[in-house]
């Protein structure tokens, strides 16, 4: 048993312990700006991308049918200021050939004998081709076009008995999915966290192996549980500051809404947090030196992390074998817990699946660092 | 006249895997004294001396290191030794007073306690002006002193001191092995490896390890009139030659 008085010690060691891992962060500029410069600049770039608004895009037109019809939809759509008619286009075959020059964004296909099949059917087809090789920027050009072509029908059935229809049947180029624009705030989320909690954490422990310090420590009272706590209890304070800067501007710079509950949603960050501080601790264990351990923690969580995690590129078309791959990536359970509590408002019962998953991820990760490090000690 | 022991070693056996680093070893330190460690690279001291800091489990073998079972008692060890690492173990983004107090804090002194120890500690060094500078901006020499002296910062029985002037000039070991002599008269033993065969004489005692085993262990001067040496260096020879395991 221990006394009072050994506990307070106790306590106090560990306190110093904290406060000389802060002298560390805060004295070292590299890290400061990692930790508060990149969530900040990163959110900005993101949504700087995401909210860039169309304006004179420039498209090309095949219109076969060379009608009344076609050409008001093609004046609508040149006089609302967001496209510019570039070229008029005498075959399909061009098309590909035009979007690797990279200046047109969309063509538009009007079938033959537009008008007269609206006049016969009440419906025509419109085949709206975007350059999706910039997903953001193809999502915009195409929602406008859509909406130009449905303001002009709506125009036309005042006059018209029978409800006409025109379909516009879409196809993105080079990114068949290209889907929830808020997707950049989770992605970001788990992102800058993983960096913060994993890669910083990881560095910091590994440079005390590195400096010979560790060794210090282990000699001294303090047991390895309390120094491994000391070196990751800043970071987790760090991670969970991050968090919290990220929500707050995604909410109040970019409109991005939080129906859901916040407690939950900042339990699930604190949860994300400690499964990537377990993962830092687990490379620290396996890397010599600060160098492999950035290495590691860069090739092996964050490129995955941002790749893999449905944040840049969606899941959904991925190859198969990389869409089982990203079932191992923590980011890409707490991107969609946190897509759902934000979005759609959900509470546990909704994300129970993903929560349980990280929980069973984070207990595994932190089985295998303790093992690794009693393995080490001897 | 009975010396009080502070280190016993009783056929103290490690292997890793096949490999046995320390074959059998078996010595006793005595309060007080300059024990010289010493050893070509892989004899295994650096093993054993991991082994008594409580860094490492031993195989097989009955330690006591300041009367505290090495098996049971780890913790109790930890408190009543301190350790230099080879590699020059301070914080370079901290201060010098904020190194000392932090490592005297780790080692549970008060608060009160620390601020007067890093007052004396400062002085004791001859570096009361340098308290606020970081001690990444101190030369190497300095560095070493400083680290020597946060090693006993809680006054400590024995201090476990690895090849602690690697990489330093012939002036400033001189001082550092002052700073050693000073240690032990205030009643520390000092535990230490080196490769420098000129230190070695300055130990009381003196054990050579090969392959793992003690090959030797004496007074410096026994062990020259054994071995009809002029001096350690060609001691060291003599017995080194022997090895296996070199690395």
């Amino acid at each position: 048993m221990l006394n009072k008085e050994d506990k307070s010690n106790a306590m106090n060691r560990f306190i110093g312990f904290v406060k000389k891992e802060f002298f560390h962060i805060i004295r070292d500029p590299r890290t400061l700006i990692i930790i508060l410069g990149i969530p900040i600049s990163q959110l900005l770039l993101f949504g700087f991308v995401i909210s860039t608004e169309i304006k004179d895009a420039k498209i090309a037109v095949y219109d076969q049918s060379k009608d009344y019809m076609t050409t008001r939809i093609v004046n609508k759509l040149t006089s609302s200021g967001y496209f510019q008619l570039q070229e008029n286009l005498e075959s399909d075959h061009g098309v590909e050939a035009i979007f690797r020059k990279g200046e047109i964004k969309e063509v538009l296909v009007f079938e033959p004998d537009f008008a007269a099949k609206i006049e016969r059917n009440g419906s025509a087809n419109i085949q709206l081709l975007t350059d999706a090789s910039d997903p953001n920027v193809a999502r915009m050009v195409n929602m406008y076009t859509q909406n130009i072509i449905n303001k002009f029908i709506q125009q036309e059935r005042l006059g018209q008995e029978v409800p006409m229809q025109i379909d516009t049947s879409v196809k993105m180029y080079y990114n068949e999915e290209t889907k929830s624009v808020f997707m950049f705030v989770p992605g970001l989320m788990a992102m800058i966290m993983m960096l913060v909690s994993a890669l910083m954490s990881s560095i910091s422990i590994t440079k005390e192996k590195e400096m010979g310090t560790m060794e210090v420590l282990l000699v001294s009272p303090l047991k390895p549980i309390q120094i491994i706590l000391g070196k990751v209890i800043p970071y987790l304070l760090i991670a969970f500051i991050d968090a919290i800067i990220i929500i707050l501007m995604g909410n109040l710079v970019f409109q991005m809404p939080i129906y859901g509950s916040l407690t939950l949603l900042m339990s699930e960050c604190f949860l994300f947090i400690f499964l990537a501080l377990s993962l830092g601790i687990l490379i620290s264990t396996v890397a010599p030196n600060q160098l492999i351990a950035m290495f590691i923690s860069m090739i092996g969580l964050m490129l995955p992390t941002m790749l893999l995690s449905g944040f840049i590129f969606p899941i959904e078309s991925m190859p198969k074998v990389l869409q089982w791959f990203s079932c191992i990536m923590p980011a890409r359970w707490f991107n969609e817990i946190v897509k759902n509590v934000m979005l759609k408002g959900v509470g546990l019962l909704f994300v129970w699946k993903q929560t349980i998953i990280l929980l069973g991820m984070s207990a595994l990760i932190v089985a295998l660092s303790v093992k690794k490090f009693k393995i080490r000690l001897e | 006249m009975e010396r009080e022991k502070v280190i016993e070693v009783k056929d103290l056996v490690k292997k890793f895997g096949d490999f046995v680093a320390n074959d059998h070893l078996t010595f006793d330190v005595y309060k007080g004294e300059i024990f010289g460690f010493l050893g070509a690279n892989g004899a295994g001291k650096t093993t054993a001396m991991r082994i008594l800091c409580g860094l490492s489990m031993p195989t097989e073998g009955k330690l006591k290191v300041n009367g505290f079972d090495v098996y049971r008692q780890s913790e109790k060890i930890k408190k009543s030794i301190g350790y230099m690492s080879q590699k020059f173990s301070l914080y370079e983004d901290m201060t010098v007073a904020e190194n000392i107090r932090f490592y005297g804090g780790i080692y549970g002194l008060k608060r009160s306690d620390r601020i007067k120890k890093q007052q004396q500690l400062l002085n004791d060094l001859g570096m009361p002006e340098m308290k606020d500078k970081l001690v990444g901006s101190l030369p190497l020499g300095w560095k070493q002193k400083l680290a020597f002296a946060i090693a006993i910062v809680h006054d400590p029985q024995i201090v476990f001191l690895d090849e602690p002037t690697g990489g330093v000039d012939p002036i400033t070991r001189r001082q550092f092995w002052n700073l050693i002599y000073e240690a032990a008269s205030r009643g520390i033993t000092i535990f230490v490896t080196t490769h420098y065969m000129d230190e070695a004489e300055y130990c009381d005692r003196v054990s050579i390890m090969v392959d793992g085993r003690v090959e030797a262990l004496d007074t410096p001067a026994n062990l020259m009139a054994n071995y009809q040496a002029a001096n350690m260096n060609e001691v060291f020879l003599h017995l080194a030659r022997k090895a296996k395991n070199v690395e």
